[in-house]
C-alpha cells in the first residue's frame, strides 16, 4: 500500500477535496513561522528526511529542506553526480540502504515517471514525490492553489489558465488535478504540439489562442518552454513561440486588471514572459517561493504523523 | 463530589476573571509593559475577556496575542493522527515585555511546559506569568499558576468542562463530571 493515507505524497490524484484543503489550512499556520525571528519549531524533532534528487534543482530542493529544517528535523542531501549511482547502483538499491539506515521520509525528484511509486511500495519511510518525468509534481500543485487561495480569496469557479508546453509539464498535470478537484475552471493553451491529445477528458478546456485566455481568465499560469525536453521538433522555432504564446506588457492590457500571473520557475525572461511582466505588480512568482516553504511544512508534518504503513 | 455537578456559573466565571484583571494589575503596578497571551483555543476567548475588563479597569487597551502550542507539544510522536494546526497570532514584540499566558484549566501543566518554549522562540519577555480560570491539580511538571480563577481538586478520572458562551452557545459554566460521560 501506498498513497496519502498510509504516510506518502506521490500524486494529488489519491487526495480528496478535502485533504488538499486540510493541507493549505495547515500550511497557512506554517506561513508564520518563516517570519519569526526564531524561524524554528521543534514539532518533527528527531525525524530525518531524506532528499533525493537525480535532476537539477535549486528551488524545490531548498524549499524542502528548509521546510524540514524549521520543523527541527534533520535533512540530508543526495546528489546523483556524487553517489552511488554514479557507479551503477539502481535507484531502488540505493534508496534500499537509505531505509536500513533509519530515515523517516524520502523526498525524491526523478526524471523517470513513476520511480516514486516503485519506492513507495517497496519501502517503508513516507516518500514524497518532488516531481517524477512528465507525470506529476504535487507539492508545486498545492503552493500554487495556496497562493491562488491567498491572492483571491477562494478558488472554487475561478477561471485559470496553464500556458505554455502541457505536454512535458508535470507542474501543469497536477495542477489540473488539484484545481479541477477544487472547483476551478481550467483552459489550457498552448501550441496544438505541446498539448496531450485528449487531456480534455479530465475536465479541461483547451485553447491555441492566447487572447482568447487574457481576456477573462482571474490566473495566468505559464510554464517554462523546457528546452532540454525539446529534441524533438515541436516548435518551428522560439520566436514564433514567443510571439504567440509569451507575455509581455502590450498583451497584458488585454486581461483583467488584477490578473494574478504565475510562473513554477525559472523563469525563461523574454521567452514565457517579458522581464517587466515577470517582475510586474500582477507577478505573484516570488510569493509562490515563499509559500512554498509553508506548504512543504504542512506536508511533512502531517504525513510524518501518519503511521499506517 | 456528585458526578456531572456545575461548579462555576456565569456570575462566578466573569467575577473570577474581573479579580484576575485586578490583580494582574496590582501585581505589575499597572499596565506597563503588559500583554496579555491566550492559548488558543478557550484561553484566548479568556485573553479577550480580561483585555476588556482591564480595559474597563485602566480605560486603555493592553495587546493581546493568540497562542497555538501544537507544534510544541511533547506528545506529538504518541498521537495516531496530527493534531490540527491553528495559527499563532502575536503581533507585537515580546521582549522586555511582561507576559501573562492565560489559559482554562492548569491540569498536568504540559501544556504549559509548550507554550512557555513556544513564547522563548518570539523573544525574550522579561517576566512570564500563568493565570487560569480553574486549577484541578495532578501536576506533572513542577508548574504554578500566579492567578487562579477557582480551585477545583479533582479526581484524576474526572474531566473538566469549560463552557464559553463565545464558541459553545451556551451560557458560561464550568462542569466537574466523570470520564466518559456525556
Amino acid at each position: 500500500m501506498s498513497g496519502w493515507k498510509t504516510g506518502d505524497l506521490l500524486d494529488l490524484q489519491d487526495l480528496t477535496r478535502e485533504d488538499i484543503e486540510s493541507i493549505l489550512e495547515t500550511a497557512k499556520s506554517f506561513k508564520e513561522v518563516s517570519t519569526r525571528d526564531v524561524k524554528k519549531v521543534p514539532a518533527l524533532r528527531g525525524k530525518t528526511v531524506v532528499m533525493l534528487f537525480s535532476e537539477p534543482s535549486t528551488r524545490t530542493r531548498v524549499s524542502f529542506e528548509l521546510a524540514a529544517k524549521r520543523l527541527s528535523a534533520d535533512t540530508l542531501n543526495v546528489s546523483v553526480s556524487a553517489s552511488s549511482l554514479s557507479k551503477g547502483e539502481s535507484i531502488l538499491d540505493m534508496a534500499k540502504n537509505i531505509e536500513a539506515m533509519n530515515v523517516d521520509m524520502i523526498v525524491v525528484r526523478h526524471r523517470s515517471s513513476g520511480v516514486p511509486k516503485v519506492l513507495a511500495d517497496a519501502l517503508t519511510p513516507g516518500i514524497i514525490n518532488a516531481g517524477d518525468g512528465c507525470r506529476a509534481h504535487p507539492t508545486q500543485a498545492l503552493l500554487d492553489m495556496f497562493t491562488i487561495k491567498e491572492k483571491l480569496g477562494k478558488i472554487e469557479g475561478l477561471k485559470v489558465a496553464i500556458i505554455g508546453d502541457i505536454l512535458h509539464s508535470r507542474v501543469a498535470r497536477s495542477n489540473i488535478e488539484g484545481l479541477t478537484k477544487l472547483g476551478a475552471k481550467v483552459t489550457l493553451c498552448g501550441p496544438s504540439t505541446l498539448i496531450p491529445v485528449g487531456i480534455e477528458v479530465q475536465g479541461v478546456k483547451v485553447t491555441h489562442c492566447l487572447e482568447d485566455v487574457l481576456k477573462d481568465s482571474d490566473v495566468l499560469m505559464f510554464l517554462r518552454l523546457q528546452k532540454e525536453r525539446q529534441q524533438e521538433k515541436y516548435l518551428p522555432s522560439v520566436r514564433e513561440y514567443v510571439r504567440k504564446f509569451g507575455l509581455n506588457k502590450e498583451k497584458l492590457k488585454w486581461a483583467k486588471k488584477d490578473v494574478v500571473i504565475m510562473h513554477p520557475g525559472p523563469v525563461n525572461r523574454g521567452i514565457e514572459l517579458s522581464a517587466d511582466v515577470a517582475d510586474g505588480e500582477n507577478s505573484v512568482i516570488l510569493e509562490q517561493v515563499t509559500n512554498g516553504v509553508a506548504v512543504r511544512m504542512a506536508v511533512l508534518y502531517l504525513l510524518l504523523g501518519k503511521k499506517e504503513k | 463530589m456528585t458526578s456531572n455537578s456545575k461548579i462555576m456559573d456565569k456570575e462566578t466565571v466573569r467575577r473570577a476573571l474581573m479579580r484576575i484583571a485586578h490583580e494582574i494589575l496590582e501585581k505589575n503596578k499597572g499596565k506597563e509593559d503588559l500583554c496579555l497571551v491566550g492559548i488558543r483555543t478557550r484561553g484566548a476567548i479568556l485573553a479577550e475577556r480580561i483585555q476588556k475588563y482591564i480595559k474597563q479597569i485602566e480605560g486603555c487597551d493592553v495587546p493581546l496575542g493568540i497562542l497555538d502550542i501544537t507544534l510544541y507539544r511533547d506528545d506529538l510522536t504518541l498521537v495516531d493522527t496530527q493534531p490540527i494546526l491553528r495559527e499563532t497570532l502575536i503581533d507585537f514584540d515580546l521582549a522586555g515585555k511582561k507576559i501573562v499566558l492565560i489559559d482554562d484549566v492548569l491540569f498536568t501543566g504540559r501544556t504549559i511546559r509548550a507554550a512557555l518554549d513556544a513564547l522563548i522562540d518570539f523573544g525574550r519577555p522579561s517576566h512570564i506569568q500563568l493565570a487560569v480560570l480553574v486549577d484541578r491539580g495532578h501536576r506533572e511538571l513542577p508548574i504554578r499558576a500566579d492567578y487562579v480563577g477557582k480551585n477545583i481538586p479533582t479526581s484524576i478520572d474526572e474531566d473538566i468542562q469549560v463552557v464559553l458562551s463565545e464558541i459553545d452557545q451556551k451560557e458560561d459554566q464550568v462542569i466537574v463530571k466523570k470520564r466518559g460521560q456525556k
